[in-house]
């Protein structure tokens, strides 16, 4: 824990003779940076994705929380008898918390702005709604159904709202899918720093050679790498995640009509979630460095 | 300092060195010799850890170098200045800062007189600021010596170290070996310059290793 510690520490602060004695350029540089640049980036969509789905799962959840509508076409002369048979009905069925005839009046508001201005509505055959309002455990949609139709002939239950579920478990899996995505990325992150690391050791074999002949501990020639690969991914990290925040800022705004697509993107306090992109970046570079870098010197005598 | 006891060494084709016994004691001055190949360079290796022997026991300071962790090594070899035949350096570095190299590795800061000073004393006062690709044979052995001298070694193990000098400077620099060891470091040479050997007994009392047949023995009075 301390050497981690101290290792931590080395690559917040710097060495000055640990970070001269690795060459400042190597093939493996600008494939670290653009390679880390390129997973941030990716990864802020991904995020973007993961949350939005959160969102769209969230809304379409809420609005199937529990409400159902029977529509009622019957004669006006019969209609209040068989409302209030519907209500009878309603009032006894399992999982229905309450349930509402909905004034003609309000209906006719809902329908208005369907129509011309000068148009009357009156005139139209208005069915009678009945607005349920489903407890926790939801009713038998089914056996509901089957009901009105045997007792009200004019009655129609409308579940609309459920051809949303399918939609909603949907949205939850391509939420996982977006949350491994960012596993994903990091672990290629991870094992494309590892392989630049890999790399750079095998270029400076000689340097490493040079540096176990005068003294010099593990711990110093690791601080030399550790410091060097944290830094370039931490950069490339940091380009790579403003360049995918300005990409999600650019899309179009989240609205209610648009759907999924509009809504791919970050709203208030999420924007801070990207910022933890490069810091991520940093400690998987952290990481990898460090390992791949003992593991090799650890084959030196 | 170091000893050997009943040391082998096999790169696994076949036993290099064997049953060898040493005990270079502090303030000793020796040299080694023998035919090309007959391991030489790996006896010098198995006295500064990069190698460990087969069988047998090296030991530094009565420590068992069989049983240092990493760490100890390291510091073993802070206390171990080595010329390599084949001198190398980091060469993005100039040759000042190569030099000044073990005292980073130690945490150390250069002091720039001392340093000039000990450029001065291998002779590359100009070359200070020159990058190692563009220095020659002998300015490269020149420069290993300063930085294995620069920490002030208990031990010096050089592996042919006037092997690019011209007469002139190989002397020089066995002037300045002598030094050293007049002040206390323990000095090892494998050579096969036999005109350097006795220049250097003229001055101090070196005594002069052979190894032949796998086996490590004291060189007769003809040198």
């Amino acid at each position: 824990m301390k050497a981690i510690l101290s290792a931590v520490s080395g690559v917040i602060s710097g060495d000055t003779g640990a970070d001269r004695v690795v060459p400042p350029s190597g093939p493996a540089v600008w494939l670290t940076v653009i390679t880390s640049a390129a997973m941030a980036f990716l990864a802020v969509l991904a995020l973007a994705m993961s949350l939005a789905t959160v969102r769209l799962a969230d809304r379409w959840t809420a609005s199937l929380s529990g409400r159902a509508t029977i529509h009622i076409s019957a004669a006006p002369e019969v209609l209040p008898a068989q409302t209030q048979l519907v209500l009878d009905i309603l009032a006894v069925t399992p999982g229905v918390s309450a349930a509402r005839a909905i004034d003609p009046a309000e209906t006719k508001a809902l329908l208005a702005p369907w129509f011309e201005p000068d148009f009357l509505i009156d005139g139209l055959p208005i069915p009678q709604l009945i607005d349920i309002e489903e407890a926790a455990e939801g009713f038998d949609t089914e056996g509901l159904s089957l009901r009105l139709a045997a007792e009200v002939p004019g009655a129609a239950l409308d579940d609309h709202q459920r051809w949303r579920k399918p939609l909603v478990r949907a949205a939850k899996r391509i939420g996982v899918f977006a949350d491994l995505s960012l596993v994903l990325i990091a672990g290629a992150m991870a094992a494309m720093i590892t392989l630049a690391a890999q790399a750079a050791l095998a270029t400076n074999a000689k340097v490493i050679g040079v540096l176990h002949l005068i003294g010099a501990r593990d711990a110093f020639i690791t601080r030399a790498f550790v410091r060097r690969y944290t830094l370039r991914t931490t950069v490339g990290a940091a380009f790579g995640t403003f360049v995918g925040m300005i990409a999600i800022a650019t899309m179009p705004g989240a609205a209610e009509e648009g759907g999924f697509l509009t809504g791919l993107g970050f709203s208030g306090w999420q924007w801070i979630w990207p910022l933890a992109i490069p810091v991520i970046a940093a400690i998987i570079a952290f990481w990898a460095t460090r390992m791949a870098t003992l593991r090799t010197l650890r084959r030196v005598q | 300092m170091i000893a050997f006891e009943n040391v082998a060494y096999d790169y696994g084709s076949g036993a290099l060195l064997t049953d060898m016994s040493l005990n270079l004691s502090a303030g000793s001055f020796h040299f080694l010799t023998g035919p090309s190949g007959a391991g030489k360079s790996t006896f010098l290796k198995l006295c500064y850890g990069e190698l460990l022997p087969t069988s047998g026991k090296v030991t530094f300071l009565d420590r068992d170098v069989h049983q240092m962790d990493r760490d100890t090594v390291a510091q073993m070899r802070q206390s171990i200045g080595v010329v390599h035949q084949d001198c190398q350096f980091l060469d993005h570095l100039t040759l000042a800062e190569n030099v000044a190299l073990p005292l980073a590795v130690a945490g150390r800061s250069a002091d720039t007189a001392d340093l000039q000073e000990l450029l001065g004393w291998v002779g590359l006062s100009k070359q200070a600021m020159a990058l190692p690709p563009s220095l020659s044979g002998g300015e490269r052995q020149r420069g290993a010596l300063a930085r294995a001298v620069i920490m002030s070694p208990k031990i010096l193990l050089a592996d042919e170290p006037t092997g690019n000098l011209d007469r002139e400077m190989s002397l020089r620099l066995l002037t300045l070996l002598v030094e050293l060891n007049r002040m206390g470091t323990t000095i090892m040479i494998a050579t096969h310059d036999l005109a350097l050997i006795r220049a250097a007994k003229a001055q101090v009392a070196a005594r002069v290793l052979r190894i032949t047949d796998r086996q490590l023995q004291l060189a007769g009075s003809e040198l």
